[in-house]
């Protein structure tokens, strides 16, 4: 993992921040080591890694959720491998950028990328849901480094998140919050309830993403629950909202970056997915929402994501 | 080993079939028709099988509105979902007005295994007690599943069934007659006795066989119905036998033995023990490994028994 010197405020620049407290700010930033981006190509390859880590780890587990966590491989590489400010060796950095997996049963995806980036080692993936261990079935947020919340009950994580981006405001701190949902999750009260307080609150420092994978688990979602129009629902929420391809990572930068520039609201990205992406026997197929890899499986998908 | 079978499994199946007998029954899942086997019923009867979704506290309002439109109405999601996440809905639209509504969740428990703990139902049983009218059954086995279904079905009023995830021995045969309310004497004893429920009856009998080889005759009773409780079969009990655990795959609190001491302390009290979860949330892990943790074993029963018999008297 590559590190470089990168001055951070600790103060945040929150518009309503007086002359003074800006001021402020030049005593009390300081050096912290951060990851270096990755330029696309490379973070083409670390998808690819997570996807492989995804794959052994629920195969060696026999059970968890490969489908949902290979769809937002790029989406969660972008993040810990591009944009997010985050500090592997401090995962409590007050400063740091938070990343909220709300659709928690992804996990597994989650620790690849936390592996990668340095927050644990590599070889602790391969403990996925064995008894006491950090690689919890669902996130934790008491035992793993870089976890951010216990989730696995969906619909939960935007309020969250909500609450982490509020109190980068009371704390004038000018981290940013990234919460990633399912679609079909989006069938929950509780995330509308969110999304209806953010803007209402005018947070503009939350990024909400949308993995548009088109499935949940009794089948596809304009089957299941018609979650559509989408997009039109998190306009209508006064949400800036940026529709991408969610395995296109210069258009999921480029989204991240517009979020950063809009003020006075919150963003939602929808992220167009394919459930299963990267393993031709498992995209689309609802079998794998929950199911791990057998072996033979885990065998044929290994060599399709070299 | 006995025949094995999963709880779930009983029910879709036993949904199917009343869903023929009765044009009246209407089914409802949350995105889980997989899991908690209402798909078999969503396959048969299509027009009357509403899945809505991952949107558990919806569908209780939606079930509601259909019990109070006449339907009987089967609601289905996993027993974590189902019990916390909805607890308002369930006591304003379904408790409250006693809607005919019967919520049968599967994957009670911590045998739900490695998902970990926000899958994992441990207070579910203390929730759906506390609801005044409503009735809680957990079914020892599939056999027993089936009947308590067919027993919600024909019986008015709400209903909170609970089934386990795992495939589970099959202990009680096809002449077996469930009645709400009716605890079973699984096999006679003196020396003290096991009241358990759900996959931990199949656990005591093993434990009593155990106890047997020692000279020590246990008794279990088998309480599938938790509210109401047999209180005839608990007094019994602790009259003849002197002794009473309380065993099940719940918190130590607010389920079967909180109701069991309850009867025990006011009408003949008798050294009682409970072996049930801890005080505390549980990880990810073989369904087997987090029951050995909390004592919920065959040789944890027959220990505590043991012990139990010790304070005797005393
Ligand atoms: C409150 C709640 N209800 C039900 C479930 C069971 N469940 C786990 S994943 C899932 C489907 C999720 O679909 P989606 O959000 O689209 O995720 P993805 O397809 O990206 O995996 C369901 C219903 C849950 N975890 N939480």
């Amino acid at each position: 993992m590559h590190f470089r010197k990168q001055r951070v405020n600790k103060k945040s620049s929150y518009p309503s921040a007086s002359a003074k407290s800006l001021s402020a700010e030049a005593t009390s930033s300081k050096e912290v080591a951060l990851a270096l981006p990755l330029s696309i190509e490379e973070m083409e390859r670390k998808a690819k890694t997570l996807r492989r880590h995804i794959i052994a780890m629920t195969a060696k587990a026999g059970s968890g959720h490969p489908g949902g966590s290979l769809s937002a491989a790029e989406i969660v590489t972008a993040l810990f491998f591009n944009h997010l400010r985050h500090n592997p060796s401090n995962p409590r950095w007050p400063d740091r950028d938070r990343f909220v997996l709300s659709k928690g049963h992804a996990a597994p995806l989650l620790y690849a990328a936390l592996a990668e980036a340095g927050y644990f080692p590599v070889e602790e993936l391969l403990t996925l849901r064995q008894l006491d261990s950090r690689m919890q079935g669902h996130t934790d947020m008491t035992i793993t480094p870089g976890v951010e919340m216990s989730a696995g009950a969906l619909g939960q994580g935007l309020s969250f998140g909500i609450g982490i981006a509020l109190a980068a405001r009371l704390d004038r701190r000018d981290y940013r919050v990234y919460v990633l949902l399912g679609d079909g999750e989006c069938d929950e009260g509780q995330v509308w309830e969110a999304a209806m307080a953010a803007a209402h609150f005018k947070v503009d420092n939350i990024v909400a993403i949308v993995d548009r994978n088109r499935q949940q688990i009794d089948g596809w979602t304009y089957e299941v629950m018609d979650t559509e129009p989408l997009a039109e629902k998190w306009l209508s929420f006064r949400w800036h909202t940026i529709e991408v391809n969610g395995h296109d990572l210069s258009q999921i930068i480029a989204a991240l970056g517009e979020a950063k520039l809009v003020k006075g609201k919150p963003t939602a990205s929808i992220a167009h997915t394919t459930k299963g992406k990267g393993v031709s026997f498992m995209e689309n197929n609802l079998d794998f929402h929950g199911r791990a890899p057998t072996p033979e499986d885990a065998e044929r998908a290994l060599k399709e994501l070299e | 080993m006995a025949l094995e079978m999963s709880a779930r499994e009983a029910y879709g199946n036993t949904l199917v079939e009343l869903g023929k007998e009765n044009k009246n029954i209407v089914v409802l899942d949350a995105d889980l028709s997989r899991s908690t086997m209402t798909r078999f019923f969503a396959r048969e009867f299509p027009e009357r099988f509403f899945d809505c979704g991952i949107a558990e506290q919806n569908m209780m309002g939606i079930a509601a509105g259909l019990a109070a439109s006449g339907k009987t109405v089967f609601a289905s999601t996993f027993a974590v979902f189902a019990s916390s996440r909805c607890y308002d809905q369930v006591r304003m639209c379904i408790a409250q007005p006693r809607q005919n509504v019967k919520i049968v969740a599967s994957h009670g428990g911590i045998s739900v295994g490695e998902d970990g703990f926000s899958h994992q139902s441990i207070e579910d049983l203390a929730l759906f007690c506390s609801f005044p009218g409503f009735t809680v059954i957990v079914p020892a086995d599939a056999i027993e599943a089936a009947q308590a279904v067919r027993a919600a079905a024909s019986t008015y009023g709400p209903f909170y069934v609970r089934l386990s995830r795992p495939k589970t021995p099959v202990i009680l045969d096809d002449k077996y007659r469930f009645a709400v309310g009716r605890a079973v004497t699984m096999r006679g004893g003196w020396d003290a006795t096991v009241i358990a429920c759900g996959l931990m009856v199949a656990k005591a009998l093993q434990a009593a066989d155990a106890l047997a080889r020692e000279g020590i005759e246990c008794r279990v009773v088998n309480m599938p119905t938790l509210k109401p409780l047999d209180e005839d079969a608990i007094v019994k009990a602790a009259e003849e036998t002197g002794a009473i655990l309380a065993v099940e795959e719940h918190l130590q609190h607010g389920g079967l033995g909180s109701r069991v001491s309850q009867v025990v302390a006011k009408h003949h009290p008798v050294p009682m023990s409970f072996l049930a979860i801890k005080d505390c949330y549980s990880p990810s892990g073989k369904p087997e490994e987090l029951l050995q943790r909390h004592g919920l074993t065959a040789e944890g029963i027959a220990e505590e028994v043991r012990s139990l018999i010790s304070r005797k008297g005393q």
